[in-house]
């Protein structure tokens, strides 16, 4: 048997708190897309130590939709950094306040 | 979250430990993600926390989601990643030295470490577990974790499935309209930027355009001028960027 859920949730929590952390400081926005990645793994985890903890499979079911969700967004995600590298190269996110009308 | 060091007498050594080389795997990663200056180590970090979440899949018998965690995350989007970092040359160094708006680090230190808090004080003192039976199917039922898992995807939740079908159409035709070149769209800030539409005929068209702009970018960007883009594209584009892809690599 495993260990109990609480360390898994503990875990995901840090790991969520990081990838946020990172997500608010770095300014290379592959990097910040990297973070959000991590933000989700960190929720996937809870939801699958849920999945255990409660004996429910729809918490692992939740995790399948929230990877298709993880796999379009990055589709589209570097899609618009594409587009905007090919306007502004080396652009940071700071670069983007061109956004602003 | 009631009892943080209980259950652990219950657990075999080995369970604790793996749990416990896959935490130190997982948090390394993560810390390594937010880390590294450049973002091709960033994402192999990346890869490093999301083999460890796998660890951490299996070891809750969610065998399934073990492997598409590897094929999926591992295997298409990381390589992914690294194509679109490879292809625009964003591997530059990022200034950290600038802050454009000032504090902004000490407060999104105290927002995480805040909401971390949070996080666990909720977790401690709040019990929000109905007790309920499941809807989905029992975890822990007769049979292979891939059975119960399908079994669940395709009956219980078989519209949302269905609308991720739609959802995977609707990004990839997304894609392709975000990065499609459309010639007459030029906004007033191209002038200075590279001659990608330029000449766009300028090399034959023979599908060696993109590449050598991208090669271009690298170049540019590791003169570590830090943004603005001088005329380099207004080279030979094959040439240029042959050459500074050697100077760079």
């Amino acid at each position: 048997m495993s260990l109990g859920g609480d360390w898994y949730l503990a875990l995901a929590a840090i790991v969520f708190s990081i990838g946020a952390f990172g997500l608010l400081v770095r300014r290379n926005i592959i990097v910040m897309f990297m973070c959000v990645e991590l933000m989700l793994n960190a929720a996937n985890l809870t939801f699958v130590t849920f999945s255990r903890m409660l004996n429910d499979i729809g918490g692992q079911s939740l995790v399948f939709f929230v990877l298709v969700v993880a796999a379009a967004e990055v589709v589209v995600g570097l899609g618009i950094i594409v587009a905007v590298h090919r306007r502004r190269a080396g652009a940071t996110a700071d670069d983007l306040h061109i956004l602003k009308g | 979250m009631t009892h943080l060091v209980g259950p652990l007498v219950a657990t075999t050594f080995v369970d604790a430990l793996t749990f416990t080389v896959a935490a130190a795997i997982v948090l390394a990663g993560a810390v390594g993600v937010v880390v590294a200056r450049n973002p091709v180590h960033s994402a192999l970090m990346l890869v490093m926390t999301l083999f460890g979440v796998a660890v951490l899949f299996v070891e809750q018998q969610a065998d399934f989601l073990a492997a598409v965690q590897v094929i999926v995350y591992a295997g298409a989007i990381i390589v992914l990643f690294l194509f679109v970092i490879m292809l625009l040359g964003v591997d530059r160094r990022e200034v950290f030295g600038r802050e454009n708006l000032r504090g902004q680090r000490p407060m999104a230190a105290i927002l995480v470490v805040l909401g971390l808090a949070g996080i666990f004080l909720l977790g401690f003192g709040a019990h929000w577990a109905t007790g309920a039976p499941s809807v989905a199917g029992r975890a822990n039922a007769a049979g292979p974790n891939v059975a119960k898992l399908g079994t669940s995807v395709f009956t219980t939740y078989l519209l949302p499935f269905e609308a991720t079908a739609a959802l995977l159409v609707i990004a990839v035709v997304g894609a392709v309209v975000l990065v499609r070149r459309t010639p007459g769209a030029r906004g007033p800030d191209d002038q200075d930027d590279a001659g990608l539409e330029e000449h766009p005929g300028a090399d034959g068209g023979d599908g060696t355009l993109a590449f050598g702009t991208g090669g271009e970018a690298s170049g540019d960007a590791d003169d570590g001028d830090g943004g603005e883009r001088g005329d380099l594209g207004h080279d030979d584009p094959a040439l240029g960027s042959t050459h500074e892809r050697k100077m760079t690599s």
